[in-house]
């Protein structure tokens, strides 16, 4: 049996969309409400950001947004109490990010374990290392029916691309280039040599690129080259402004996909 | 029990690599060579000349006769505050500074608490021509004033970390970003014996020949290599790592690490990680750390910027749960009596860091034909503000 995560490629080879969100931002009770415009406005595939305290990878906006979440109240227990009956409201593939420590604390297993039930379909950790996920907790993601995504870089080696392609079951997060989330600013997040060498790897997982994308035109550079984009930072700022969430995010998502490319 | 690294970067049940895939390559890279660069013949012969004839190495090792007499007991302080720049940081600086030319890179960057690690490392760029980019807390940018102008006079670019509680927490945060975003040119010097694998080993590493040089100095003045104590200060714990080294696997030897209790272990506002953290990830190390119910991580509070950290080294996390080394900890106002005390018997200034392990000894129960070494890390030149702010001189 697949996951919603993986039977999305099947459905949609080209052009998917994926947003991701930091939980308990603006508010606290943000989480499911975003959800549900996020499918009405069609995005495939949503990440939900758990907040923590000392994001690493993440730039100014997402360190800013966890910042607010957490003193929101945001919390693993908060966010799967939120979470409880999403699946009776919608089927939009749902992924999970956010740092090991946190998920350390709840408990791996335990938090696998509710995230399934809840139905999730996916998780992104960035810092749990490639070693210790084959070594210790492959066996638990499957046995959840769980993806778990990771990343590359341009600097990945290709014998670790291929490595990562056997271990995971969902997509590959292509990073556009080397920067910490929100870190282009530019038009382009063309790194086209990049990109197609991943392409031309052939390998099992779609390629997704992330980090960067920020506009139509970026989002659409990176469906040139994968099967989609993911949007963070640029949404993030997008719920910040002023007037109502659907308002935003309608217009937010309206905006990169007005001449869709796929 | 084993004390030194295993294969994996772990030392027991902590440490390891907990890095995002941007900053595999880099780690990895530093994994590969760190120990084959560190045996070159042309390394070693550079580093040890620099430590001898730049750095002031040999440090000495000085028997504190009115401390002594006062605490009943032969006290001998180790002087890595008479080190170039003023602290022991510079012998790690020295090291991976070689090991970054090796590598190719030509782009510094650091973090730093207490500013000693940035001075540290804004100099050895300085002797290297190479650009040098210091990351540090807004708050201690505030309380190290004098440090922050010796990293400008050195041509290094200090960078105010303004997230979180701005200290060195931040300051690690924001140079890891750096790193990330800048993973082909620059080299990331860690000053503290935390972070990913290889850091902790090779910091320690580095810093090893402050025991390398006590094991000989007390041979020579006592008959014996070991003392009974050896007492360090920990924030990160890389002084601490240094001094007790060589001494790991002589059991006969007691280890005591001291931390900064800050206002009080149950003020809320302190440091103290071995007392007040449990099990968790920070800086890409798995090691004892400072945080909530929710595995959100706190933010620390001591006087000292240089211990104000909420983690400590996987080394000392492992060294605490064995029991190989023994964990106290010390507040503010102690620390404070300590630099006193230390400034009126022996007439040292020590930093605010070092007063920590210095207020220890009267805890130690040591007897009067022991031999205690108290590694003095670090002078108080940076510190002389809070000295003046804390202390009526007029009134003596």
């Amino acid at each position: 049996m697949t996951n919603r995560v993986q039977q999305l490629y099947a459905q949609k080879p080209k052009g998917l969309l994926s947003v991701y969100f930091t939980a308990g931002f603006p508010n606290l009770e943000d989480t499911v409400p975003i959800i549900l415009e996020l499918e009405k406005n069609g995005v495939d595939l949503i990440e939900i950001g758990m907040p923590f305290s000392d994001p690493l990878a993440d730039g100014p906006t997402i360190q800013q947004s966890s910042e607010v979440a957490i003193r929101n109240g945001m919390t693993i227990p908060k966010l799967f109490a939120q979470l409880q009956d999403i699946r009776q409201h919608t089927q939009i593939p749902l992924v999970l990010m956010g740092y090991l420590n946190p998920v350390m604390q709840y408990g791996v297993e335990r938090f696998l374990q509710k995230a399934s039930e809840l139905g999730i379909d996916g998780l992104i950790l960035p810092d749990l290392p490639l070693s210790d996920y084959v070594r210790e907790y492959k066996v638990v993601f499957e046995r959840y029916k769980l993806s778990n995504i990771f990343l590359i870089t341009p600097q990945t080696p290709e014998r670790r691309i291929r490595e990562i392609d056997t271990h995971t079951n969902g997509f590959i997060y292509m990073v556009s280039s080397a920067s910490v989330t929100g870190g282009t600013s530019g038009q382009s997040v063309v790194n086209t040599t990049y990109f197609e060498r991943v392409k031309g790897m052939g390998l099992r997982n779609p390629g997704i690129i992330g980090f960067g994308i920020h506009n139509q035109e970026t989002f659409a550079q990176a469906c040139h080259h994968a099967s989609g984009a993911i949007i963070g930072s640029a949404f993030i700022k997008a719920l910040a402004k002023e007037g109502s969430l659907s308002e935003n995010i309608r217009t937010f998502i309206q905006s990169i996909r007005q001449k869709e490319t796929a | 029990m084993k004390y030194s690294v295993d294969d994996n970067g772990f030392y027991g049940r902590f440490g390891g690599a907990y890095v995002p895939e941007m900053l595999y390559p880099n780690v990895e890279e530093l994994r590969q060579n760190y120990l084959n660069i560190m045996a070159e013949p042309d390394f070693q012969e550079e580093m040890q000349s620099l430590l001898r004839d730049y750095v002031g190495r040999p440090t000495p090792l000085y028997f504190a006769k009115r401390l002594s007499e006062k605490y009943n007991t032969n006290i001998y302080l180790k002087r890595e505050d008479l080190n170039h720049t003023g602290a022991h940081k510079i012998n790690n600086t020295i090291g991976q500074i070689l090991l970054a030319k090796r590598l190719g890179k030509t782009r510094i960057i650091a973090e730093t608490g207490a500013g000693q690690h940035g001075v540290a490392t804004a100099t050895v760029c300085a002797l290297m021509n190479l650009e040098c980019i210091v990351y540090m807390g807004e708050v201690d940018i505030e309380r190290q004033a004098p440090n922050v102008a010796r990293m400008k006079m050195l041509s290094a670019t200090v960078v105010p970390a303004t997230s979180g509680s701005r200290t060195l927490k931040d300051a690690t945060n924001e140079a890891i970003r750096d790193w990330i975003n800048n993973p082909e040119d620059t080299y990331y010097i860690i000053g503290s014996v935390v972070g990913p694998h290889p850091y902790p080993d090779m910091v320690a590493r580095f810093q090893s020949v402050i025991s390398e040089e006590m094991k000989a100095q007390l041979l020579e003045k006592t008959g014996n290599e070991n003392p009974d104590y050896v007492v360090a200060c920990v924030g990160g714990g890389s002084n601490a790592a240094g001094a007790f080294y060589h001494y790991l696997d002589r059991p006969e030897v007691k280890l005591v690490a001291v931390e900064a209790a800050g206002l009080g272990i149950d003020s809320g506002e302190s440091a103290a990680t071995s007392v007040l953290g449990k099990e968790g990830i920070i800086h890409g190390s798995r090691t004892l750390l400072m945080q909530t119910q929710d595995g959100q991580v706190t933010e620390p509070y001591s006087i000292s910027a240089g211990l104000d950290y909420p983690g400590v080294g996987p080394l000392h996390a492992h060294l605490h749960k064995s029991g190989r080394a023994i964990f106290e900890s010390i507040t503010d106002e102690e620390a404070l009596q300590a630099v006193l005390e230390l400034t009126r018997l022996e007439g040292i200034i020590p930093a605010l860091e070092t007063a920590h392990a210095l207020a220890a000894i009267g805890r130690l129960g040591a007897k009067p034909d022991e031999v205690v070494v108290i590694n003095l890390s670090g002078r108080g030149d940076k510190d002389l503000a809070t000295y003046l702010n804390r202390f009526n001189f007029d009134d003596k």
